[in-house]
């Protein structure tokens, strides 16, 4: 161990509602000490869970540590908190560029550089980002840490398509977005073994939504507003975006029911403002054309 | 079933043709037509789940408005089907249901 992190884990031990958690973290992070940095952290939130930059240090580690969806969470929460966060909106940054929405990862990039304009690196991770080179940007980004992400492997997917779930994890294999005849608008669903399943699966839930809302409606219950079921190894929450969109979230039975549902309204909450973009879009081109 | 605080009415329902094999439901609640949607309502879920690689359900859950309708697939393919208030504590009425389809089988 350091001489610094000594020193810091010191401090801490003899003032445990000192801040230097966030220096301490941020430097076990740095050194790739994961887990101790991810440990720091959140017992820095026990104790301070209302400071903007607990919740960044948190996503930072998870970001290294490649839980996307909880670092996601984690700034997310940093910018309710403190909605111009300089570290929360590079996160954000970077996690849009990692789902390849470019556009929302310039946008959130230059929201910090309208924060700080003149933080050094903002503006060479926006060109770094729009000219698509990873490595450096998510360097620019400050995410060169132990476990800096690798390009995609995969072409992106269409933008359309791969802009309805940006930022959410399992976007491209455990999110997908139907229209009421079954007909899938975004997302996609892979099985344990990484087979696409999404057409099968889609087909099946073609007019669950009229069965729920019948069945709801006959039991006097008022109007449905999700589905949750568990399965031997996974399980799913279906929800409606409109009335003609339904939802489909998918998750390993370590992701509990009640986070899965958290998870779906977040989704529901993307899938409803693409649904509102794409609507806008066609408006547009119809009064053109 | 029933005696769980918050649950309306409760039924067991042949997953294979939506017939009821056994109610207790309130007077206003027409079973057989409730019989049929759920077994539809499982069929169609049962087969969404496989298809998605995540097995067959074990227990699901129709989050409504005014309540909620709450189902435990038995290994016989009877349905154990409960109605419930919205502030019914579902863990606790998902456990029950559980131990109804053991006794079903």
């Amino acid at each position: 161990m350091s001489d610094d992190v000594k020193s810091l884990s010191a401090e801490l031990a003899q003032d445990p509602q000192s801040l230097v958690f966030l220096r301490l973290g941020e430097m076990l992070r740095q050194r790739g000490q994961l887990d101790a940095a991810h440990r720091v952290a959140v017992n820095g939130l026990e104790r301070h869970p209302h400071l903007a930059d607990a919740h960044d240090l948190l996503a930072r580690v998870l970001a290294d540590k490649r839980d996307y969806e909880r670092a996601f969470d984690e700034w997310d929460m940093t910018l309710r908190i403190a909605p111009s966060h300089i570290g929360a909106l590079k996160g954000l940054a970077f996690l849009y560029f990692k789902v390849g929405d470019v556009a929302q990862a310039v946008a959130h990039l230059e929201a910090a550089q309208r924060e700080a304009p003149d933080e050094p690196g903002l503006a060479q991770a926006v060109s770094l980002v729009r000219g698509g080179n990873p490595a450096a940007a998510a360097r620019g980004l400050g995410f060169e840490g132990t476990a800096a992400p690798p390009p995609p492997a995969a072409p992106p997917a269409p933008l359309e398509d791969a802009r309805v779930f940006a930022g959410l994890e399992g976007a491209q294999e455990g999110l997908l977005l139907l229209d009421a005849s079954g007909q899938v608008l975004g997302g996609a669903l892979r099985d344990p073994s990484g087979k696409d399943v999404t057409a099968p699966v889609a087909a099946y839930l073609a007019g669950v939504s009229q069965e729920a809302a019948r069945t709801a409606k006959l039991v006097g219950l008022g109007s449905w507003t999700g589905l949750a079921a568990e399965g031997g190894v996974g399980h799913v929450y279906v929800t409606q975006v409109t009335p003609q969109t339904l939802l489909l979230v998918v998750r390993d039975r370590a992701i509990p029911m009640g986070r899965l549902a958290i998870i779906a309204q977040r989704a529901a909450q993307a899938a409803a403002r693409w649904l509102e973009r794409l609507a806008r879009r066609r408006a547009r081109a119809s009064s053109i054309s | 079933m029933t005696r769980v605080r918050g649950v309306r009415g409760a039924l067991l329902v042949s997953t294979a043709d939506g017939l009821v094999v056994a109610e207790q439901l309130m007077e206003d609640v027409k079973g057989a037509a409730l019989a049929a949607l759920a077994a539809s309502l499982a069929n169609r879920l049962g087969r969404a789940m496989t298809a998605a690689g995540i097995g067959a359900s074990v227990f699901w859950h129709l989050q409504c408005s005014e309540g909620a309708l709450l189902v435990v697939p038995a290994p016989s393919g009877v349905l154990v089907v409960a109605i419930a208030e919205p502030e019914v504590n579902v863990g606790l009425a998902r456990l029950e249901l559980l131990r109804a389809a053991e006794l079903v089988g």
